[in-house]
C-alpha cells in the first residue's frame, strides 16, 4: 500500500508544481465551452433544444478528465524514456502495485482538472439541477478518469517511444471525444452512429454526468455506472498485464 | 541445523577436555573463516542473452566477492549494460545462471533487489521532486522504516555533501550533484552491493575525483560490494581490485589491473585494454532513447 501512495502522491506533487501545464491543459475546454457555447447556443436554442452550455458543460467536463487521463496514463513513456521508471521498475515491489499507484495518481490529476473545469462552467452560466446527484457526478468524473488513465498505460506500456503519440490522438483520442454525444444529443443521430457511440466508453461517461448535473439521460444512469464498472475493471486488467510485460 | 553455543550448559563439559576443545573449535571457527573467505556475492555461470538474431551476451562467466570492488570494462554495445540488466532482475537471461547473494534474480527477485543498490547510465532521479523527496519515495519503495530512511538520507546527503540543498528541485542541479544524489539514494536501503553503471559518464575531472573518493569510502567502511562500469581506464585502476573485459558479448580477460597489463604485455590498463578489444571504433546510432534526450535537453536548454 506504501508503493501505490507513494506513487500517487508523486504524481499530484509533479502536477501541482507544473503551473504552465494546468494552464496550458485548460485552453482546450476553454476554446470548446466558449466557441461551441456561446456559437451554437443560440441554433441550439432556436431548435427548441434550450440552453445549449447547460447541456455542453457535462461533456467538457468529460472531455477534460480524458485528455488529462489518457495523457497522464502516457507519461509513463515520458518515466521510461528519462529513466525515472528504471528505479521503480528494480525496487522490491510487485508492478501491479506500481501500475495501480501510478494510475490512481494520473485519475486524480484528471479530476482535479475536471473540477477546475466544473468551476470555468459556473462562470460560464452553467447550472447543475441538483447539489443531492454531485456525490454520484464526482462518482462517474473517477470512473472516467480511473478508465482513461488505465487505458492510457496500457498504450504506453507497448510504445516506446513518443511516434505513437499523434497515432494516439488521431485515432483513439479525438473519435472517442467527438463520438461520445459530448458536443451534440445522441437521441437524434442516425442509426449507423448511435451504434457507434454505443460502443465508445466515454459515451457511458458523458450520459452518466449528464443525468446526474442536468437530469436528463440517453442510455440510464444505472447502466451508465454499470458499463463504466466493468469498462474500468477491464482497462485496469488490461493495464496491469500490459505493465508486467515492460522491459526495458 | 541450529549452531550450538559455547555457553550453552549441555555442552558446557566438554570443553573441559583440550582435544575434544580444539576439534569443536576446529568446527566451529573453520567453516566461518573459509566462508567470509569465498563468499560470492555475484555468480555468473554461462550468461546468455539474444535478442532474436543478435547475441548481446555470449557465454560470459564470472564471480565477484563480497566487498570486493569489481570493474566490467568494455567498448560501446559489448554487452556491459545488458549484463548489469539481468543482474538486477531487468532482463531475463536467455540461457545460463545468475546468483546475487546466493539468490537467483529470475525466482526470487524482490528478495535480490533488497539487496543492491543500482546507478543507471541515464539519470533515473524525478527532476520535479526535490533531493529529499527522491530519497523518501526510494525509501518508501523499498520498505525502509520512516524514522530510519530519515536518519539515512541526513546521513548520505551529508556524506554526499548535497544536505544543504536537499530542499531543492533536482532539476536545478548540475550533472554531478545528480550523480551523488543517485548514489546516495542507491543506498538508502542498506544495500549488500551497489551496481553502477558508468557513474562518472560526462562529469569534469574534479566531480569524478571526489564520486570516486566516495564509493572508495563506502566499500572500506561499509563493506559494500561494488560493480562498476566504466570507459576511463585510469579510474578502474584506481578504484578496482578487479576487473573483466567484455567484448563482443564474450569475457575477453579478467584479473587484476597487473594481470592484465602482464597478460598483454602493455604498459596501462589502456593499452591492455585496447590490445584485448582491437582499435576499431565501434559505430553505434543514437537509438531513439538518445535522440528524445537530445531533444529534450535542447527545449530545457541544458547542453
Amino acid at each position: 500500500m506504501t508503493a501505490i501512495y507513494v506513487l500517487w502522491l508523486r504524481q499530484v506533487k509533479r502536477f501541482l508544481r507544473a503551473r504552465s501545464r494546468i494552464v496550458a491543459s485548460l485552453g482546450q475546454p476553454l476554446l470548446f465551452l466558449l466557441a461551441f457555447g456561446f456559437g451554437f447556443g443560440p441554433i441550439y436554442q432556436k431548435a427548441g433544444q434550450g440552453n445549449y452550455i447547460q447541456f455542453l458543460a457535462p461533456g467538457i467536463i468529460a472531455m477534460t478528465v480524458l485528455f488529462t487521463s489518457i495523457f497522464s496514463g502516457i507519461e509513463l513513456i515520458w518515466d521510461r524514456q528519462f529513466g525515472f521508471l528504471k528505479e521503480t521498475l528494480v525496487a522490491p515491489v510487485p508492478r501491479i502495485l506500481i501500475m495501480i499507484g501510478r494510475t490512481l495518481g494520473g485519475a486524480t490529476v484528471a479530476m482535479m482538472q475536471g473540477m477546475i473545469v466544473v468551476v470555468i462552467c459556473l462562470l460560464a452560466g452553467f447550472r447543475p439541477v441538483s447539489l443531492a446527484a454531485l456525490p454520484l457526478a464526482f462518482l462517474f468524473l473517477a470512473l472516467i478518469a480511473i478508465m482513461f488513465t488505465a487505458l492510457g498505460t496500457a498504450i504506453a506500456s507497448v510504445l516506446s517511444d513518443f511516434q505513437g503519440f499523434q497515432l494516439i490522438m488521431n485515432f483513439l483520442v479525438m473519435p472517442i471525444f467527438f463520438l461520445s454525444g459530448a458536443l451534440f444529443p445522441l437521441s437524434s443521430v442516425p442509426g449507423p452512429l448511435a451504434v457507434i457511440a454505443s460502443l465508445d466508453p466515454l459515451s457511458y461517461g458523458v450520459d452518466g454526468l449528464r443525468s446526474t448535473l442536468i437530469g436528463v439521460t440517453h442510455f440510464n444512469t444505472s447502466l451508465d455506472l454499470a458499463i463504466l464498472t466493468l469498462l474500468c475493471a477491464a482497462f485496469l486488467g488490461l493495464g496491469a498485464w500490459l505493465f508486467s510485460k515492460i522491459q526495458l | 541445523m541450529p549452531r550450538r553455543s559455547i555457553n550453552d550448559p549441555s555442552t558446557q563439559d566438554k570443553w573441559l577436555c583440550p582435544a575434544i576443545y580444539f576439534s569443536e573449535l576446529f568446527v566451529l571457527v573453520v567453516p566461518i573463516l573459509v566462508g567470509t573467505a569465498t563468499i560470492q556475492m555475484i555468480r555468473v555461470d554461462h550468461l546468455v542473452k539474444t535478442f532474436g538474431e543478435i547475441e548481446a551476451v555470449r557465454d560470459i562467466s564470472f564471480e565477484v566477492a563480497a566487498g570486493e570492488i569489481f570493474a566490467f570494462l568494455g567498448p560501446n554495445g559489448a554487452g556491459k549494460t545488458t549484463t548489469i540488466k539481468m543482474l538486477t532482475t531487468l532482463l531475463r537471461p536467455t540461457s545460463g545462471k545468475v546468483l546475487i547473494d546466493g539468490l537467483d534474480p529470475t525466482t526470487h527477485q524482490n528478495e535480490v533487489r533488497k539487496r543492491f543498490g543500482i546507478v543507471f547510465q541515464d539519470p533515473s532521479l524525478d527532476d520535479e521532486l526535490t533531493a529529499a523527496e527522491n530519497m523518501w519515495l526510494h525509501g518508501a519503495l523499498y520498505g525502509v522504516a520512516r524514522r530510519t530512511a530519515a536518519e539515512r538520507t541526513e546521513l548520505l546527503l551529508k556524506l554526499f555533501e548535497l544536505w544543504e540543498r536537499r530542499n531543492d528541485p533536482v532539476k536545478q542541479f548540475s550533472g554531478g550533484m545528480k550523480r551523488r544524489l543517485e548514489i546516495a539514494r542507491a543506498l538508502l536501503h542498506v544495500p549488500r552491493i551497489i551496481f553502477l553503471d558508468e557513474p562518472t559518464l560526462g562529469l569534469d575531472p574534479q566531480t569524478r575525483n571526489q564520486l570516486w573518493n566516495h564509493v572508495r569510502k563506502l566499500n572500506a567502511d561499509e563493506g559494500v560490494t561494488v560493480f562498476l562500469t566504466t570507459h576511463y581506464m585510469e579510474e578502474a585502476e584506481r578504484v578496482a581490485s578487479r576487473i573483466a573485459i567484455i567484448d563482443h558479448g564474450r569475457i575477453v580477460a579478467q584479473g587484476t589491473a597487473a594481470e592484465l597489463k602482464l597478460q598483454t604485455g602493455a604498459e596501462t590498463l589502456e593499452q591492455a585494454f585496447l590490445a584485448l578489444t582491437g582499435t576499431t571504433i565501434r559505430e553505434e546510432s543514437a537509438s531513439s532513447a538518445d535522440q528524445m534526450r537530445n531533444m529534450s535537453r535542447m527545449f530545457r536548454g541544458r547542453r
